[in-house]
């Protein structure tokens, strides 16, 4: 039944960025070092320190801001967040409030029907992370400051989408975007993408928005599009029944896939941004800006637009294949070694991604090489092997990646082209079917399967089944 | 008395053999013993300082000593010195001890400066009497029954007592200049950003200024030419000329100074106005020229300050909650409780007043009303002021409005206090340097100081005054 609801969905995503070191000091910012290693007296927040801007933070978030199309903005400021929390040494967070680096921009989704849509971006700013509080050993609450001013960019959408399939589409977008541009590596699991989406209902054709609730601690994909309809469903129902939407943020359990009032409106925090005095504004000029620009690699909508005009590729393979930088990568690797553009098409999203997903691992721990699939078409493309040997060569390939021209030869899989071996097992088999003789004779072109059958029998596979047909029609042909 | 009116002198003494290094900091390290209830020091190093001045003796001798060679420098407690406790005067931070040595400190040290030990103040340097510390009251040496001013009270007491040679203080509002003027120094803020500020604990983060507070021009010159430059650990630092150096001071006669009517109208103590014109006929009489100059924005300029520094500080110190390091609350409860408890406790009166005073003026629905409007008024002031120095090289001004008050007098009257204020903050409010110079005594014999100011990085000037007033005014002291 088509719901007389519609849904009004925003999401803001945190991305931690790729940098070495720290936004505001010089610490690493490698992830999984012993707890509170990764410090100093600026990151731990003691009397005196001030923060400095490391200057890639500014390049990563532009590098984002030009992606999704926003305006990059010359004069940036940093304000604090004021509250309290352990893992929050200084007391307060150094975002950016009222002038952050980017603004309005915009990204596109394919939806599942095919549609597009466009979906608003208000805004990116910098910030740094908070450190981790571990509750869970002994009595005492503990923390780890090692994460304390890893940078962030947050991504504030506007209340564009209207499904948690947009939701999940967009979100796909962004780790599909900052993957590209290699600010952050786009992984929900371990945190350094986090989702935060605002949810609101209202009667389909009315303006006005409803009272919007917030929904937290969606830590994968699936449990984005899971929790947000989740949370449109509780909506619907209170409205339903007759109660009213109060606002407040709720936390998403993913083992009980229910969600949980953490605070409503009222105990909402009261942050007190103002500016940050310990930092001048950013100005990005416009060469700085265009230096960024001029280095950004190629985007995704691009790509695919490159892979479809030039490799004469379906937009379902181009779209598939660029999804992923990876894997779009990996794809035109394999086109240094071969010209077969759709067979290498074919080959990675059948066999290649077929084994991802199975072995549950990621394109960059595919264990066969770009170069030797590659090969491997090739050898088909030469006559060396047919389709079906090479399927029978892939599995060995996967298991030590050597030359498959090699492993063809080792394992005696050389396609039999030789028309003399091939029409000496072509009149043996002529001269012990009599009966199917007769029958083709007489018109039935089906029997031609039975004689290929027989001969690629005998020759475990590797007769050339071109050339067999040829032969095995001149000699049949010569019988009439 | 010490044998040398200036470091120079004191290295030529010592290059001479006619000083010993050691026996001048056995002298200090006596002394300061000896006016122990002046409570001007927190903390005295002792081992440090006698193990420096052997070492730096040595340097002397061989010739490659730094700049500052010897000089016996105390500084204010809110500046980190590696190793050394950090206590901001606040019970707070009692126990901390800091991790590094900030930027400042590490330039005097660099130049050989021997650091005796570090001085008393307002707890996290807010006050005007240092009546508001943990460590208890700071005395005034030229009379102890009143304050020595504030916030840097401890850092002017024991430089006008003898206690060392000279000290580091820091000006949020007038810090170094009421305490120079109520001890009888020279207290100099920089322009804000001249000096990094790494290394400062923060009151007011765009306020807060590191400066020299000396019994002589050339020292504060020479210390603040040490201290000075643009600093990568302080963004809002500046590397920019002219350099101090003295070397423009025939220039000095040609300048023009500004009289601000508004800096002389009620509420000014009486011989201190009579002392101004004074100096001001004195430098009439030597061919300065004279303009009076309005600066209408200077009605405003208390309610300014406290509303924007306030704000500042009540983000500055909420990283003293008891969670990482600092006072913690034995109290047993919730984290909040841990918070509040700690807060309460470790923090004084003065200092959880601005703190509220903050958290409220930055509050969703008064940030318009207060926060915003009062950086627009400060907006004003820099006009102001860029305006009056258009027209002229310096301002002259008392430093306070009375001399040095009893102690008590009005530790309980915040607002009194607070106006006490009013001829210092607007230098801070508009970033610009100003100096406080002693200009004699009043009839009870308490100190009177006289403030220049002038435009931004335009410290030369303020030297020059200084020095042309110490080597030619004859009648005051
Ligand atoms: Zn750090």
């Amino acid at each position: 039944m088509e719901s007389k609801y519609e849904a009004v969905i925003g999401l803001e995503v945190h991305a931690q960025l790729l940098t070495e070191t720290k936004i505001f000091c010089g610490c690493s910012t490698k992830f999984g070092n012993p707890a509170n290693t990764n410090v100093c007296p600026v990151c731990l927040g003691h009397p005196g320190v001030l923060p400095v801007l490391n200057k890639k933070v500014v390049e990563y978030a532009v590098r984002m801001g030009i992606a999704t199309n926003c305006t990059i903005n010359k004069k940036s400021v940093f304000a604090r967040k004021n509250y309290f929390y352990p893992d929050l040494p200084k007391g307060y967070q150094i975002s950016q409030f009222e002038l952050p680096v980017c603004e309005k921009g915009f990204v596109d989704i394919v939806c599942a029907d095919g549609t597009e849509k466009r979906l608003g971006i208000t805004r990116i700013h910098l910030e740094e992370d908070a450190g981790k509080s571990i509750h869970d050993q002994g009595s005492e609450t503990l923390v780890d400051v090692n994460r304390c001013g890893v940078p962030l960019i947050e991504i504030v959408s506007e209340p564009d989408m209207r499904t948690p399939e947009d939701a999940y589409l967009y979100l796909t977008k962004i780790k599909q975007l900052v993957q590209y541009l290699g600010v952050c590596d786009g992984n929900m699991e371990e945190g350094s993408l986090r989702c935060d989406a605002n949810i609101s209902i209202r009667p389909k054709g009315q303006k006005e928005l409803g009272t919007k609730a917030e929904v937290k601690n969606m830590n994968s994909f699936r449990n984005v599009e899971k929790a947000i309809a989740l949370e449109i469903e509780r909506q619907i129902e209170i409205i339903e029944e007759g109660g009213r939407i109060v606002q407040e943020t709720l936390l998403f359990n993913a083992d009980t896939n229910k969600l949980a009032s953490m605070r409503s409106k009222e105990e909402a925090h009261d942050y007190r941004y103002f500016p940050d005095p310990d930092l001048i504004p950013t100005i990005i000029s416009e060469e700085w800006k265009k230096q960024i620009s001029d280095s950004l690699p190629e985007l995704p909508d691009t790509r695919k637009a490159r892979f479809i005009e030039g490799y004469k590729l379906p937009a379902y393979d181009a779209e598939i294949l660029t999804g992923q930088k990876e894997l779009a990568d990996y794809y035109e690797c394999v086109l240094k070694e071969t010209n077969d553009y759709k067979s290498a098409s074919n080959w990675v999203m059948g066999e290649v991604l077929k084994t991802i997903k199975e072995e549950k691992i990621e394109i960059s721990d595919f264990p066969v090489s770009p170069e030797n699939l590659g090969k491997l078409i090739n050898l088909i493309n030469k006559n060396v092997i047919s389709g079906k040997i090479a399927k029978d060569v892939f599995p060995v390939l996967l298991k030590d990646n050597r030359d498959p021209e090699i492993i063809v030869k080792e394992k005696n899989l050389v396609q039999i082209t030789d028309t003399g071996a091939i029409e000496e097992s072509v009149d043996k088999i002529i001269s012990s079917s009599p009966n199917q003789v007769q029958e083709y004779l007489s018109g039935k072109e089906k029997v031609l399967g039975f004689f290929v059958g027989q001969i690629m029998k005998e020759t475990k596979g590797k007769a050339n089944p071109a050339v067999v047909n040829e032969i095995l029609r001149n000699k049949l042909n010569t019988l009439k | 008395m010490l044998p040398y009116k200036n470091h120079q002198e004191k290295l030529n003494l010592i290059k001479s053999g006619k000083l010993s290094l050691l026996e001048n900091v056995k002298y200090f390290l006596d002394r300061a013993e000896e006016k122990k209830d002046i409570n001007g020091f927190n903390f005295v190093f002792k081992e440090d300082a006698l193990k420096s001045a052997l070492d730096i003796q040595k340097k002397i001798i061989q010739g490659n000593a730094g700049r500052l060679a010897g000089m016996v420098i105390a500084i204010k407690d809110v500046l980190a010195l590696k190793d050394k406790q950090l206590t901001c005067s606040s019970g707070i931070l009692k126990n901390f001890i800091s991790l590094y040595t900030g930027t400042a400190v590490q330039k005097i040290i660099d130049e050989d400066a021997i650091i005796i030990g570090k001085t008393n103040c307002d707890q996290f340097a807010m006050g005007s009497s240092n009546e508001n510390s943990f460590f208890g009251n700071c005395l005034n040496p030229c009379d102890l029954t009143r304050v020595p001013g504030g916030s840097s009270g401890g850092s002017a007491a024991v430089v006008a007592a003898g206690l060392c040679d000279a000290a580091l203080g820091t000006d949020t509002g007038g810090s170094i200049r009421q305490p120079a003027a109520f001890c009888g120094i020279y207290g100099l803020k920089p322009t804000y950003g001249r000096v990094s500020r790494y290394g400062l604990t923060a009151y007011a983060s765009s306020f807060d200024c590191i400066g020299p507070m000396t019994g002589n021009v050339d020292d504060a010159e020479l210390i603040l030419s040490v201290i000075s430059g643009f600093d990568p650990k302080d963004s809002t630092s500046m590397n920019i000329e002219p350099a101090l150096s003295g070397k423009d001071y025939e220039q000095t006669s040609k300048y023009k100074i500004g009289v601000p009517k508004e800096y002389f109208a009620e509420g000014l103590d009486t011989e201190i106005k009579l002392r101004i014109e004074e100096y001001i006929s004195f430098l009439k009489n030597s061919g300065f020229e004279f303009v009076n100059i309005n600066l209408p924005y200077t009605q405003y300029s208390i309610a300014t300050y406290y509303i924007l520094t306030t704000a500042e500080a009540s983000s500055n110190l909420s990283r003293f909650d008891g969670a990482r390091y600092g006072f913690r609350s034995d109290y047993e409860g919730s984290l909040a409780d841990m918070y509040t408890h700690s807060r309460s406790e470790g923090f004084g009166e003065e200092v959880k007043r601005r703190i509220m005073l903050g958290t409220y003026v930055l509050s969703a629905g008064y940030y318009d009303a207060y926060y915003r409007k009062a950086q627009q008024v400060r907006r004003l002031f820099k006009n102001d002021f860029e305006n009056a120095f258009k027209q002229v090289d310096l301002l002259i001004t008392p430093t306070a409005p009375t001399s040095a008050y009893k102690l008590g007098e009005k530790s309980n009257d915040p607002l009194q206090m607070y106006l006490g204020d009013i001829y210092t903050t607007s230098a801070n409010l508009a970033g610009i340097p100003g100096i406080s110079i002693p200009a004699g005594v009043n009839k009870q014999n308490l100190p009177i100081g006289i403030q220049f100011m002038a435009n931004h990085f335009q410290e030369n000037k303020l030297i020059n005054i200084s020095r042309f007033i110490e080597n030619n005014f004859k009648n005051g002291k």
